[in-house]
């Protein structure tokens, strides 16, 4: 018999061989509570497959185009929120921040002449000035997020009043670019059917590379067919899903955008030190401590990075919105975006969640909001559902949390 | 890292020097005047009773806490310890008894936090890799290096929380009760590693309550009672000397219980 590999020199650990043992390992995984993106992928199957009874309009590819649009703005402030989450750490004025970076680039570009970009730009700083706030606020003074952030909400919802001033709103022009990119710019057919093989074909090199790496230094390796698999059915998901909007009016240009974002933070969040380091703070702070990491600089990192999402989700909204209004970023945008990232599995606790929750759970929050304006049901029972949503996520994550500790995944 | 390696304190020259350090909690002195030093190649053991301060002095010198006054000599160099990544550059590594690992990141996350290698592309590979060498190097049982950490037993913990603090080959490193939750054959272990990190011309300070250990691997024990030094021993003095200087009197618990035990052998022994 050859040595054993290096790590499976231990023979109490049972290893999963072949799919039988794969399938095997994923549901003794869910049934210890780590559910990773499980519970979201049921609910959006069971909401889609509910809101398609009851009104077919619901899965016409239009519909989704629509939907994806909306889901871009949202979905944008809600990766900030996972930062947040991220370090243990929350930001409630998101919604407010957003609302305010639509006022300024309505009042810098639309009244005061700027050009376009350097007035997005200027929100964005100012976006990052405030998220840097929160974090001097609880690095030096130990203020609670929470309560800082709370404040943050009134306070610069106050700016954006005063930005607006009497007359409450600012029309973008329509025909400009920037309103071209939030209502109508959609990826060229045949791009997007290119594009969407992109995530299929960098799993595919980088799974090669790694097992390749992995069996130079005598490591146990995933088999060529396992990465083979996965590639050709994340490929043919994502041809399908381009080939169906295809059939509307396309691939929004801005949900492009959002998935970019959300795809390079998570590389960011898990394949760099930096990631690592927000892992750790959300973990065990103290433990992150001792080991040498700069806490208030993570702690920094995270929330201007939060704050300057939110600024760019506003920028996006207004876009989408064709106006900076004293109602943009108001009502339910703030706690959509915190729902979003909880509902797709960021844990409200710290130290767990992905880049790719925002996206999941901003679908699910966007498709329960698209589906009840299709039944023209009244705004009352949309909060009231998105509300019982929310709490149903948070009890999946906090009962999944205790399954975990019980288990010894935690 | 080679012995010949220019990083190295020569032999019996002092790595570490603490001359009158204090360190006041609000109204409450855990530690008074304190002086120590530690020498290249040697082990010390810190020993003293629940609440002497061999905590809060590990801490000190790990940079968690900071003294309230005294100066400490760190390589011939006065040196003050901010925060805790300013103990590691400088070569302070430090295992606490409360472990400080994160308990949702693996094993080889936590090995190298703070300290991973290419921050901008982990090299996952490299890392995985060297957390076994270091492991196998402690002969430890750690089953997959890819679990979290919540999901390993106290002493694997322990064993993770060692490898971490010789990740860096540092010049110094700290032991708080590092045999504490081990079985037999790993506190062997952990006593070996002591010894082939002192062979290496690395200065140790173990902080234990197990005498034996202690006697084991120390050249020399520092004994602290309430915040003061109350001592300085050979492995060879005997048990009721050192436990005289620990608890601060010749006649205490562990002298009374063993003169009972004395006496009711020799009731035994003369019908």
């Amino acid at each position: 018999m050859t040595t054993p590999l290096l790590d499976r020199a231990d023979v109490r650990v049972t290893h999963a061989e072949g799919v039988a043992g794969t399938v095997r390992a994923f549901v003794d995984r869910v049934r210890s509570g780590d559910l990773g993106s499980l519970p979201v992928l049921v609910g959006l199957v069971l909401i889609w497959g509910v809101f398609t009874a009851l009104n077919p309009v619901f899965m016409s590819p239009d519909n989704l185009v629509n939907l994806l649009f909306d889901c871009s703005t949202v979905g944008v402030i809600s990766l900030g929120i996972v930062c947040v989450l991220m370090v243990g750490q929350i930001d409630l004025s998101v919604g407010s921040m957003s609302g305010f970076a639509s006022a300024m680039v309505g009042m810098l570009w639309v009244n005061q002449d700027w050009p376009l970009l350097p007035a997005i730009a200027a929100a964005l700083a100012v976006g990052a000035a405030v998220g840097a706030v929160y974090a001097l606020l609880l690095n030096r003074l130990g203020m609670p997020s929470f309560v800082a952030t709370l404040s943050g909400l009134l306070a610069i919802l106050g700016l954006q009043l005063y930005v607006l001033g009497t007359s409450g709103s600012i029309n973008l022009p329509y025909g400009s670019a920037m309103v071209d990119f939030g209502q109508q710019r959609v990826i060229a057919a045949g791009v997007a059917h290119l594009l969407a093989l992109v995530p299929g074909a960098a799993m595919l090199a980088i799974g090669l590379r790694t097992r390749a790496r992995r069996m130079a230094a005598h490591l146990s390796a995933a088999s060529v067919g396992g990465i083979v698999t996965r590639c050709v059915l994340v490929s043919a998901l994502f041809e399908l899903i381009v080939a169906y909007l295809n059939r509307g009016r396309g691939v929004p240009l801005m949900f492009g955008v959002f998935l970019a974002l959300a795809a390079a933070m998570d590389y960011a969040l898990t394949r760099t030190r930096w990631g690592r380091s927000m892992n750790a703070v959300g973990g065990n702070r103290e433990a992150a401590r001792r080991a040498g990491i700069a806490v208030d600089r993570i702690y920094l990192s995270a929330f201007m990075l939060c704050a300057t999402l939110a600024a760019f989700g506003g920028v996006l909204s207004a876009a989408r919105l064709a106006s900076a209004s004293q109602q943009a970023g108001t009502g339910d945008v703030n706690l959509n975006a915190i729902a979003a990232a909880v509902i797709g599995g960021t844990s409200l606790f710290g130290g767990r969640g992905s880049a790719y929750s925002a996206v999941l759970g901003v679908i699910v929050i966007q498709s329960i909001a698209s589906g009840l304006t299709l039944l023209n049901l009244s705004s009352s029972l949309r909060f009231m559902i998105t509300g019982a949503v929310l709490a149903i996520a948070v009890i999946v994550d906090s009962l999944a949390r205790q399954s975990r500790v019980s288990h010894g995944r935690a | 890292m080679a012995d010949d390696s220019p990083n190295r304190a020569a032999p019996g020259r002092p790595v570490l020097s603490l001359r009158g350090v204090s360190k006041n909690f609000g109204a409450v002195s855990a530690l008074t005047d304190i002086e120590l030093d530690v020498h290249a190649g040697e082990v010390v053991a810190l020993v003293g009773d629940n609440g002497a301060g061999k905590s809060t002095l590990v801490k000190l010198l790990a940079g968690v806490h900071q003294p309230t006054s005294g100066t400490i000599t760190f390589d011939g160099k006065p040196v003050t310890l901010p925060n805790p990544a300013a103990a590691l550059d400088l070569g302070i590594a430090t295992v606490f008894q409360d472990l400080a690992l994160c308990e949702n990141l693996d094993v080889v996350a936590n090995i190298f936090l703070g300290r991973e290698l290419s921050p901008l592309r982990l090299d996952e590979v490299a890392m995985e890799v060297r957390a076994w060498t270091l492991l196998n190097e402690l002969s430890a049982r750690i089953p997959s290096v890819r679990d979290v950490v919540a999901s390993l037993s106290g002493g694997q913990r322990q064993t993770v929380a060692i490898a971490r603090s010789l990740l860096l080959d540092p010049k110094l490193i700290m032991l708080d009760e590092p045999t504490a939750a081990l079985g037999v054959a790993q506190t062997a272990e952990v006593l070996n590693l002591i010894e082939r990190v002192r062979d290496r011309g690395h200065a140790v300070i173990m902080i234990s309550h197990n005498m034996e250990d202690v006697r084991a691997v120390a050249d020399r024990i520092v004994v602290l009672r309430l915040g003061r030094n109350n001592g300085v021993f050979h492995p060879d003095s005997s048990n009721q000397e050192l436990v005289a200087a620990i608890t601060g009197a010749t006649e205490n618990a562990v002298s009374r219980r063993a003169g009972r035990r004395q006496a009711e052998q020799a009731a035994q022994e003369s019908p």
